[in-house]
C-alpha cells in the first residue's frame, strides 16, 4: 500500500531522500518531466503540453524527529529535536540514519524518581537514544554526530477507518498528489514535493519560484483535536468529515473565490468537507500565494490527530475523500478555463 | 508450560502461580528458584461518550512514559489503541512544562461509545504494545522483561539440569501479582515451604542520570545481591559458586527492602533462606526496559551451578555455616 510505504520511510528535513525516492519510483511512469531542484525539492509535470488552466498540487515530503548531537562516553546518542514536543519522547524506539540502527529512548526508573520530578515534563537534553554500545567508541562505528533518528511506527489500520501511522502530517499529502499523478487525468498539472516544511517552510521558499501555475493547491495533513473531552469549538477539524478547506493560517489568508469554488465541487459531488477553524499553524501555501506577484493558493489537508508523533491518528474516509474532492476540482477548473467560465 | 520439556512436573496453586517440580531423592531438601511473571500495565476504567477509554495504572508508573504509546486492550477481543496528546494550539506554555497526568490521557480506540462498548468493558487490562527488539552487543528491549527475563533464567537453570539427579526437590515458581504489591510469592513459598529460595529479579542498571554507585551495569554478569533480604549465608554460596565456575558476576548491595519477591519470600511461613540474583536492566516500568541476554544466560547457569554444589550437602548444614 502506498501510503504505508511512504510513512515506513524517514525523511527528516535535509534528509528527505528515502521519501523522494519512493515517490520518484510510483510517479515515473506517469508523468512527462521529473527533476530535483537545488533545495532537494521534486518537481513534476503531467501533460506538459495540454492546453487550458494549469493547476500545480504541492505537498511537503519532510517530517518531524530528532538529529544526533553527539555521542557521550559511555555510548549513548545526545539529541535534538526537530518540531517534536519532547513529553512524547520517553521510552519510545528509533531508527538512526540511513543503517536504519535501532535504539530506544530511554527513562529513569519509576522507583527511582520522586513525585514532583514526575510531575515535569521532560526535557529532549535530559534524553538519550541507547544502541546498545558500551563505549563511545563503539557507538561511532555506527553513528555519527548529525544523523537524523526517525522513529519506529508501523503503518496500521485499526478502529473503525482509522490508520495509525508516524509522519501523516505530510505523507498523505504526498499520496494524494500521487494519485493523481497516476490518474489518466488529460490536464496539466504540476507536482512539487517541498523539502523542509517542518523547519519553517524552507523547501518551497525555492519551488515556489519556479512554479507558473493558474492555481496551487497545498495539500497537508492537518490538526485534529476531536479527541475526549475536548469542546467542539476548539477541535478544529473532525474526523470523517472530510478534507478540511483552509480559511486562514498563521502564514496565509485564503482568496474567498476559490475556497467558494472547491466548497461547490465538495456539494456538487456530495463530497463532505469542513472548514480548518484555528489560525494557528503555518504552511507552504504561504510561499506559493506570495511568489510571482502573488498566486491563488487552496489549502486542503486530511485531519490528523496527535500530529508530530509515532502514533498520529487519521480516518481513511477523510484521505480518500480528499483525493477525490482534488480529482473533482481539478476537472471543474479545467472545465471553467480556470474559474472563468463558472456558472 | 515451558518447564514441563525439562522433566519437571508443572502445576498452578491457588493463587494462580505457576511452580513446576523436579523431584529429588527421598530425604532431601526443597530447593526453589523464584522469578515472577507479572507486568506493569493499565486499566480501563471509562468509556467516555467519544468512545475514547479513561484508564487508570496498574503497578508503579511514571506518566511521562505512557504518552503517544500504543496499547492493546484485552477486551472482549484484543484491540489497538494508541494514548494520544492534545495538540499545541490547546496546550499552555505553563502547560508545556508540567507532564501530563494519567486522569488527563486517553486510549484512543478508533470507535465510537456504541461501537466500543461490545468490546471494551470497565475493568479491562491494558497493556503497550511493543515489539522486543534486539541492541548491539546481544541485549533485548521491550515491554515486561522485569521480570520475563529473570523466568527465562530459571528456564535456563532448569535446561541445565534436564539430565541431572538432584537430591533436593526442586520448584521453580513463576509468581503473580509481584507489581501489585509482592503477593503471589508469599502463597508461593507457602505452599511449597522450601528450606533455600533463590529469586531472580530486575535491578536498576547503570544509565544516564543514575550514578555508578547506586546501579549495577548490564553485560558485566547476573548481580548477587546482599542485605536485609538475604541470608548472608546464601549469598556466600551464590558468590563462591560463581568464582568456582568462572560466571561472570557483580555485587548488588541492597541495605534496605528489595522490593522483590524475596522480600517476602523471606518472611514467609516459617521463614524461608533467601538468595537474591538482580538481572542488571535499564528502563525499568517503562516500555524499553533493556536486559543483556549473555546476563540472563549466565543468571541460569549460576542457578544451575548453585544447585549442584548443593546437591551432596545437607541444607540445613549450609545454612549454620
Amino acid at each position: 500500500m502506498l501510503l504505508k510505504r511512504l510513512t515506513e520511510s524517514a525523511g527528516l528535513p535535509g534528509f528527505e531522500s528515502g521519501v523522494r525516492g519512493v515517490i520518484m519510483a510510483e510517479i515515473k511512469a506517469h508523468v512527462d518531466s521529473m527533476r530535483v531542484d537545488r533545495m532537494g525539492n521534486l518537481i513534476a509535470v503531467k501533460n506538459e503540453r495540454a492546453s487550458g488552466p494549469h493547476i500545480a498540487l504541492s505537498a511537503h515530503m519532510d517530517e518531524v524527529g530528532l538529529a544526533v548531537k553527539g555521542i557521550d562516553s559511555d555510548g549513548y546518542l545526545r539529541v535534538a529535536s526537530w518540531g517534536v514536543d519532547p513529553r512524547i519522547l520517553p521510552a519510545k524506539t528509533v531508527l538512526v540514519g540511513k543503517n536504519k540502527i535501532p535504539g530506544v529512548i530511554g527513562f529513569k526508573p519509576w522507583r527511582l524518581t520522586s513525585e514532583a520530578e514526575r510531575d515535569k515534563a521532560a526535557k529532549t537534553e535530559d534524553l538519550s537514544i541507547d544502541i546498545g554500545a558500551f563505549t563511545k567508541e563503539e557507538a561511532a562505528e555506527l553513528v555519527s554526530p548529525g544523523d537524523y533518528a526517525a522513529f519506529d511506527s508501523e503503518f496500521m489500520e485499526f478502529g473503525a477507518h482509522k490508520i495509525k501511522a508516524k509522519a501523516l502530517d505530510d505523507r498523505v499529502g504526498c499520496a494524494v498528489i500521487i494519485g493523481i499523478l497516476q490518474s489518466n487525468m488529460p490536464y496539466k498539472i504540476s507536482a512539487v514535493f517541498n523539502t523542509q516544511e517542518e523547519v519553517g517552510l524552507r523547501g518551497s521558499s525555492a519551488s515556489a519560484n519556479q512554479i507558473f501555475a493558474d492555481l496551487v493547491i497545498n495539500l497537508e495533513g492537518t490538526i485534529c483535536a476531536d479527541t475526549s473531552g475536548v469542546p467542539e469549538h476548539l477541535r478544529v477539524t473532525t474526523q470523517g468529515m472530510g478534507p478540511a478547506i483552509s480559511l486562514s493560517d498563521r502564514t496565509s489568508v485564503y482568496f474567498k473565490k476559490y475556497r467558494e469554488a472547491i466548497l461547490k465541487t465538495a456539494r456538487d459531488n456530495g463530497i463532505p468537507c469542513q472548514f480548518r477553524q484555528t489560525g494557528m499553524g503555518g504552511t507552504d501555501s504561504a510561499n506559493f500565494h506570495a511568489a510571482h506577484g502573488g498566486a491563488p493558493v487552496i489549502g486542503l489537508a486530511v485531519p490528523c490527530r496527535y500530529i508530530h508523533s509515532p502514533v498520529s491518528v487519521m480516518d481513511k474516509r477523510d484521505f480518500e475523500n480528499t483525493g477525490a474532492l482534488t480529482a473533482k476540482f481539478i476537472e471543474y477548473f479545467n472545465q471553467t478555463g480556470g474559474l472563468g467560465r463558472e456558472s | 508450560m515451558e518447564f514441563a520439556k525439562y522433566r519437571c512436573d508443572v502445576s498452578a496453586d491457588r493463587f494462580g502461580n505457576v511452580i513446576a517440580c523436579k523431584k529429588g531423592k527421598q530425604g532431601g531438601g526443597k530447593l526453589m528458584f523464584a522469578a515472577h511473571m507479572d507486568e506493569i500495565g493499565l486499566m480501563v476504567s471509562q468509556i467516555d461518550e467519544q468512545g475514547f477509554l479513561k484508564f487508570s495504572p496498574i503497578g508503579g508508573c511514571d506518566q511521562r512514559t505512557l504518552l503517544s504509546q500504543e496499547v492493546i486492550v484485552h477486551g472482549r477481543r484484543d484491540v489497538f489503541g494508541v494514548i494520544g496528546l492534545k495538540p499545541p494550539h490547546l496546550t499552555s506554555d505553563e502547560e508545556q512544562k508540567k507532564s501530563v497526568s494519567i486522569a488527563d490521557m486517553a486510549i484512543d480506540i478508533g470507535f465510537s461509545q456504541e461501537e466500543a462498548e461490545p468490546l471494551v468493558r470497565v475493568g479491562d487490562i491494558v497493556t503497550v504494545r511493543r515489539k522486543t527488539i534486539e541492541l548491539r552487543n546481544d541485549l533485548l528491549s521491550g515491554k515486561s522483561l522485569d521480570d520475563k527475563a529473570g523466568v527465562a533464567a530459571l528456564l535456563e537453570c532448569a535446561k541445565n539440569l534436564v539430565d541431572y539427579e538432584n537430591t533436593h526437590d526442586l520448584y521453580f515458581a513463576a509468581t503473580a501479582q509481584k507489581e501489585a504489591g509482592i503477593r503471589g510469592a508469599r502463597a508461593a513459598a507457602f505452599n511449597v515451604n522450601p528450606d533455600i529460595c533463590v529469586v531472580v529479579d530486575a535491578g536498576f542498571a547503570k544509565m544516564p542520570g543514575l550514578d555508578a554507585f547506586s546501579a549495577i551495569e548490564l553485560g558485566k554478569g547476573p548481580a548477587i545481591a546482599v542485605g536485609p533480604n538475604i541470608r548472608y549465608a546464601i549469598f556466600e554460596v551464590l558468590k563462591e559458586t560463581a568464582e568456582k565456575n568462572e560466571i561472570m558476576f557483580q555485587i548488588d548491595p541492597i541495605p534496605g527492602m528489595s522490593y522483590t519477591d524475596a522480600m517476602f519470600i523471606q518472611i514467609a511461613g516459617r521463614g524461608v533462606a533467601t538468595g537474591l540474583i538482580s538481572l542488571p536492566l535499564k528502563y525499568m516500568h517503562t516500555s524499553v526496559e533493556t536486559v543483556s541476554m549473555k546476563d540472563v544466560t549466565r543468571a541460569g547457569t549460576l542457578l544451575s551451578c548453585f544447585t549442584r554444589s548443593l546437591n551432596s550437602r545437607d541444607l540445613e548444614m549450609v545454612l549454620c555455616s
